[in-house]
């Protein structure tokens, strides 16, 4: 069931929190909607859902419009950044829920319930209350409950955010997993670059109240169509007006007609990776990625003078002569 | 030194409280415990049994019977508009929620009677119509109602805005509706609060004495309630009928109080 969100606005007192949005969601995706907190994409989401009235624009699933339609009426799985699990429930009777209000027969929903208990991987927790479980069992249930109605889409909202890094990173390649198996065109909200790359096909960036650029998570960071898409995405130094990521400064110990002079500031290990921090001449600080191998090979040390060779610029005003790639690609439609 | 002279304030501290409490609030009641029983049984169960002293509890049990579920349900949908719809008019409900806290409760009886007096707005035209409100059990049931408005809101409010929005959004986006999430969802939740506001409003409409007192006349057997009773013969020098009616009225609070502990250690357990 695809989703397709047109011109969608949403004003809450004198902040615009979706602005002439449109969003294009194929059948059976797994799409992130990804940006800093503030820039509507929590918003959109509610008002796929239902959970928001929008003040103009529609919202069709599977090409119907169901803009005028209640949230109980539109068939989402809805999944919260805090689980909203019931509290006075078990976690059967949690993810039974939707069942018994579609009315079910008690065998057949204790049948279903068990299915899905299997496979968010909570057998034999059917008794407990969700005060006994942790963090990410309470998102596997909270999944579950989504699931448990066969919904037509499913939504979530920052699912992982109250997580730890650890649960989170197990939950996010379960999550692939489930949509693999499920294939239920699925969006979910993000502010983490990392998480949505990961997880996702399709990505939606989002910047105060409007689609700044969509596409595959390669298609975002190659060819960003702004500096705002450039940063959100991945690292990046300023040089003047051109944008470079640190993996694409070269650093060498002579001078030539493209390298620019700089000190080390500062020479941080992170694993396998090495972040160098200089200082240019004109006093503006950027940062490379080195391997452990090329800091040996270098030998630098901190204070040390050393040269930077740009591998690949981009420049966003077009005019800019050493742009490699300019910012004239059209945003690519999902 | 530092902790031995904290934990020599913590102790000053205690039986201070527990003085203040002991002296104010549970000597008066052991010694009225006392008294009662200084006799015997007999006279006070026969003060109660006296066919006066049971119509006057089953008139309180009445004014309970009548007055707690409609403040109950007037409470719960009250704190729902507070809490889950805002708008301008909440800050009007709001004050007007705690007047019966703030105004004595003679002066409220005082209002009904001027309300519902011969002389009253609304008093001849009832009384054509037949309608009896002064003097007679409508009226001490409004005054019940009246004097005990405020506590089911006050206690379930804070319940409500703590449980918050999600699970209710969560019950709707799975196919409940409005009435379906309140009872499977909204009032689950709040219950020990609602259930607390319920024990605090049948004390108190079981102790209402003030606005009850005027507006009832309070005639022996027609209309009065314990605490009526308890005055009368206080006032006519019966200590059996107004210790012992006192004892029961004291009993009935704490019984609904140990109803109330006993029903949420099942919930903890």
């Amino acid at each position: 069931m695809g989703i397709t969100v047109e011109g969608a606005s949403k004003r809450f007192g004198d902040f615009q929190a979706l602005n002439d949005v449109s969003i294009e969601v194929p059948n059976g995706s797994l799409t992130a909607l990804l940006g800093p907190s503030g820039s509507g994409k929590s918003t959109l989401l509610r008002a796929i859902a239902g959970l928001e009235s929008l003040d103009g624009g529609r919202v069709l699933i599977d090409g119907e419009d169901v803009s005028a339609k209640p949230v109980q009426k539109r068939e989402v799985g809805f999944v919260f950044q805090h689980y909203a699990a019931f509290k006075h429930m078990t976690v059967f009777e949690n993810v039974g829920f939707g069942l018994k209000i579609r009315k079910w027969d008690k065998a057949k929903v204790a049948d279903r319930v068990h299915e899905l208990l299997q496979l968010v991987q909570l057998n034999g927790l059917a008794d407990r209350y969700p005060s006994q479980l942790s963090g990410g069992q309470r998102q596997r249930m909270a999944l579950a409950r989504a699931l448990a109605v066969e919904p037509q889409v499913l939504l979530l909202d920052e699912p992982f955010g109250a997580l730890d890094a650890k649960v989170r990173k197990d939950l996010r390649t379960w999550l692939r997993h489930l949509h693999e198996e499920m294939h239920v065109t699925t969006i979910f909200v993000t502010h983490d670059q990392e998480e949505a790359m990961d997880v996702a096909g399709q990505l939606v960036v989002m910047n105060e109240g409007r689609v700044e650029q969509s596409g595959t998570a390669d298609e975002l960071y190659e060819n960003p169509a702004n500096e705002f898409v450039m940063s959100f995405v991945g690292e990046v130094n300023r040089l003047g007006e051109d944008y470079v990521r640190p993996h694409d400064m070269e650093v060498v110990l002579e001078a030539d007609e493209r390298t620019q002079e700089g000190m080390v500031q500062r020479i941080v290990a992170l694993g396998f990776e090495i972040r160098v921090e200089f200082v240019l001449a004109d006093g503006a600080e950027i940062w490379a990625q080195l391997t452990r191998l090329e800091l040996q090979r270098l030998e630098l040390r901190e204070g040390q003078i050393a040269y930077l060779r740009p591998i690949q610029t981009k420049s966003f005003n077009g005019s800019s002569p050493s742009s490699d790639h300019g910012a004239s690609t059209p945003p690519v439609a999902l | 030194m530092r902790s031995a002279s904290s934990s020599r304030s913590r102790w000053g501290l205690r039986t201070l409280g527990l003085g203040y409490l002991a002296l104010l609030l549970l000597a008066p009641l052991v010694l009225l415990f006392y008294k009662t029983f200084e006799h015997g049984l007999a006279p006070p169960l026969d003060a109660i049994t006296s066919p006066d002293g049971l119509h006057a509890l089953k008139l309180s049990l009445l004014m309970v019977a009548i007055a707690v579920p409609l403040n109950t349900i007037f409470g719960v949908g009250c704190a729902l508009l507070l809490v889950r719809h805002r708008w301008k008019g909440n800050a009007v409900i709001d004050s007007v929620i705690n007047l019966p806290f703030a105004i004595s409760p003679v002066v409220i009886g005082l209002s009904l009677f001027l309300l519902y007096g011969t002389k009253g707005w609304l008093g001849p035209d009832l009384a054509e119509a037949g309608i009896e409100i002064l003097f007679s059990v409508p009226g001490m049931v409004l005054a019940s109602i009246f004097v005990s408005v405020p506590f089911v809101v006050r206690e379930t409010v804070p319940v409500l805005q703590e449980i918050g929005t999600e699970q209710e959004q969560a019950a709707t986006t799975l196919g409940a509706n409005a009435w379906q999430t309140f009872w499977r969802i909204t009032l689950p939740s709040i219950r020990w609060g609602v259930a607390y506001g319920v024990v605090l409003t049948t004390a108190r409409v079981l102790g209402e004495f003030g606005a009850v007192s005027i507006v009832s006349g309070s005639r022996s057997g027609e209309t009065e309630t314990l605490p009526l009773f308890v005055q009368k013969a206080f006032d006519n020098f019966e200590p059996a009928g107004a210790y012992g009616a006192s004892v029961l009225l004291a009993l009935l609070a704490l019984s609904t109080l140990l109803a109330m502990n006993v029903l949420k250690r099942k919930e903890d357990a």
